[in-house]
């Protein structure tokens, strides 16, 4: 029984949106037990080109594994003021 | 040799004094702040005779250091009634520096109201004349009539609403163009300015002698240092994140993570924060071709060139620059999520000589007060230009967020010691609200950025939610970067030197290549430790207790969506900041 999640791809990374880069946002169906670090991999993004993640608005690292309804955001390194 | 420009606005005269020894290794808001303690007594009325306004360049600028460009404004401010200094990128702070002028120090006032002036500066000395049909009008139009008279001249000045002495003026300097849009925004020291007489000081550094630098091979160990640093971290780099999409690539991150402030700090989410990110706002640069640009430098010599050039739908020039801070306070804090409309604020704010972040949060309180509706692009468009008209309601709003809550009766009012909070919600981001509510600066986010490493992963990784251990983080970013504001270094290196070490390590070293000092990395606090003491004291002298780093009460008790946190960092831990200094 597969999962449903919400992903978000900023700036640089938005390239690698399977929807094409005019969309926001696009949502996914994964197996239950997939993490971070796997979701990257079958969205074909670097994982050099990341820099973190924040799912349901807090910070989680690689390793997290996602859970149904989940929304991602995805980020290069981006600083500013 | 360097010099301070003493100018005496009550005689009319103008002084060349050679550096007293104290302050021979001081530059930037090391300098300002040392001679606002020195010489302005705390309890001065800002906008009378006894402030002074204080215009120094940083440490290494006008030197071949990279992104060094920048110049500090200090004095009294008329805002927080306590010690301000607000901080600029700009060729005039090169040409000042090349001048072998360290400081310049406005002091008095004309004894006739409302007499306006421009001081004239050149390798050979200064002078003050009448400023004429300068005074009165936009500066855009006075940018225009600046090089009409002077030519390819620097420029500093205070608009419309800086001569009519009003609290969110700032001061305006010259971007590589001439635009009138590098703005020493925060804290009012455009009304000092104006009510000293001055309209503007105009330079001219042809024939300048440039920046002695005592060690050569030390200065350029530290440059190559420096660069090899910005050039590889994937913020600073050419073509990295903040070349490419500017500041305002923030916006998407902060609504993320539920920390950008919303319809006047009421959530932390923008349901239209897409429309108005950095993202968004290069593309619609590129699709609309003609004049627009990102990647635009505020000053010649700066390897991050962050900036950009907003055009119209036809391609023709609106308006430089659309930052971060402004996107959000004219958009997302005043729930506008038209971008065309939000640049057309930020030239208003240009043009009238406003601080766009004061303005956004004022905007955000005139519509929490039912002037205006959240989301009424073109009645903030109105309303702002108030302001520059000199009407009473633009009296008001051009006095702030908390001068125009406290006449409209509202209680949300995010301020701290009187200033508008920029663009991060304490309630989701609790070390940025630390240092927000300790800053000797009121509620200032550059001057304790913790948002580095409690939302960007730069320089560690912090839980923002967690409200415990942020008064050491606030106070070690707060010290750093008052060292570092008094170099002219461009504060976005130390998301480079942060995380590099090696880079950390050459800026200090450019210090010493200038100075001939041997500062270490470890001295960088320390110093910076010493620069708080100097701003605290002089803040105690004026009034200031405890019971003004506290957050603004709502903050307590209003839980703030979408993570529904109130601001629970307790007032003993706030108070740590300054008392383990």
């Amino acid at each position: 029984m597969s999962i449903n999640i919400r992903v978000r791809l900023y700036a640089t990374l938005n390239k690698y949106n399977p929807r094409g880069p005019n969309t926001r946002e696009f949502t996914l169906e994964i197996e239950p037990g997939t993490n971070l670090l796997k979701l990257y991999e079958i969205l074909g993004i670097p994982p050099e080109e990341i820099k973190q993640a924040f799912v349901n608005g807090r910070r989680v690292e690689a390793d997290y594994i996602l859970k149904d309804n989940d929304e991602i955001g995805i980020f290069p390194p981006i600083a500013g003021g | 040799m360097k010099y301070f420009v003493r100018v005496n606005m009550a005689k009319g005269t103008v002084e060349f004094e050679e550096v007293p020894e104290k302050y021979k290794n001081m530059g930037g808001r090391w300098l300002t702040s040392r001679l606002v303690y020195d010489e302005v007594p705390a309890t001065c009325h800002p906008l009378g005779p006894n402030n002074k306004l204080i215009f120094a360049p940083g440490i290494v600028t006008g030197t071949s250091a990279p992104c060094s460009g920048r110049i500090s404004v200090g004095g009294k401010s008329p805002l927080t009634g306590g010690i301000k200094e607000a901080n600029a990128g700009t060729p005039a702070a090169q040409s000042l520096a090349k001048m072998g002028i360290k400081a310049i120090i406005v002091e008095g006032q004309p004894k006739e109201k409302d007499s306006f002036f421009i001081l004239r500066l050149t390798k050979d000395g200064g002078s003050l004349e009448p400023a004429g049909d300068l005074v009165g009008i936009g500066l855009y139009e006075f940018a225009k009539r600046i090089k009409e008279k002077f030519g390819n001249v620097d420029f500093i000045a205070t608009g419309p609403t800086g001569e009519k002495r009003m609290a969110m003026s700032g001061v305006c300097f010259n971007d590589k163009d001439g635009r009138p849009c590098r703005y020493a925004g925060r804290g009012g020291l455009g009304a000092v300015m104006g009510a000293k007489g001055l309209k503007a000081i105009i330079i001219d550094d042809t024939g300048a002698p440039g920046v002695n630098i005592a060690d050569q091979d030390l200065f350029k160990t530290g440059q190559r240092k420096l660069a090899e640093a910005l050039r590889e971290h994937g913020v600073t780099k050419p073509g990295g994140t903040l070349n490419s999409y500017g500041t305002a690539a923030l916006i998407n991150v902060l609504n993320e993570a539920g920390g950008l402030p919303t319809r006047n700090f009421s959530a932390g989410r923008f349901e239209g924060a897409s429309k108005i990110a950095g993202e968004t706002i290069a593309e619609i640069i590129k699709q609309r071709k003609g004049s627009g640009t990102t990647g635009h430098p505020c000053h010649p010599g700066c390897i991050i060139q962050c900036g950009n050039v907003w055009a119209r739908p036809d391609g023709s020039e609106h308006v430089s620059c659309l930052e971060y801070e402004s996107v959000w306070a004219l958009g997302a804090n005043c729930g506008i999520d038209d971008i065309d409309a939000v640049a057309e604020l930020v030239w208003i704010c240009n043009d009238s000589g406003l601080d766009t972040i004061e303005a956004g949060v004022t905007l955000g309180v005139a519509m929490e007060a039912g002037l205006i509706k959240f989301g009424d692009a073109q009645g903030a468009i109105n309303l702002l230009k108030e302001c520059a008209k000199g009407t009473p309601l633009g009296h008001i709003i051009g006095n702030g967020a908390a001068f125009t809550g406290k006449a409209f009766g509202v209680t949300r009012v995010p301020t701290v010691k009187g200033q508008g909070m920029p663009a991060y919600e304490p309630r989701a981001v609790k070390g940025i609200g630390v240092t927000y509510m300790t800053s000797t600066m009121g509620a200032d986010h550059t001057a304790g950025y913790t948002v580095a490493p409690e939302i960007l992963a730069v320089g560690g990784k912090v839980d923002p939610l967690v409200a415990g251990g942020k008064a050491e983080l606030s106070r070690n970013f707060q010290a750093t970067t008052a060292f570092l504001d008094s170099t002219g270094y461009c504060l976005f290196i130390s998301f480079a030197i942060l995380d590099i070490p090696t880079g950390f390590e050459g800026m200090v070293e450019t210090c010493n290549g200038v100075l001939g000092t041997k500062w270490t990395t470890d001295d960088v606090i320390s110093m910076g430790k010493e620069i708080l003491k100097i701003e605290r004291a002089f803040n105690e002298a004026a009034g200031f207790t405890k019971a003004h780093d506290r957050p603004p009460e709502f903050m307590r008790y209003e839980p703030l969506p979408p993570h529904n946190n109130v601001y629970d960092v307790p007032d003993e831990e706030l108070d740590k900041v300054f008392s383990e200094l």
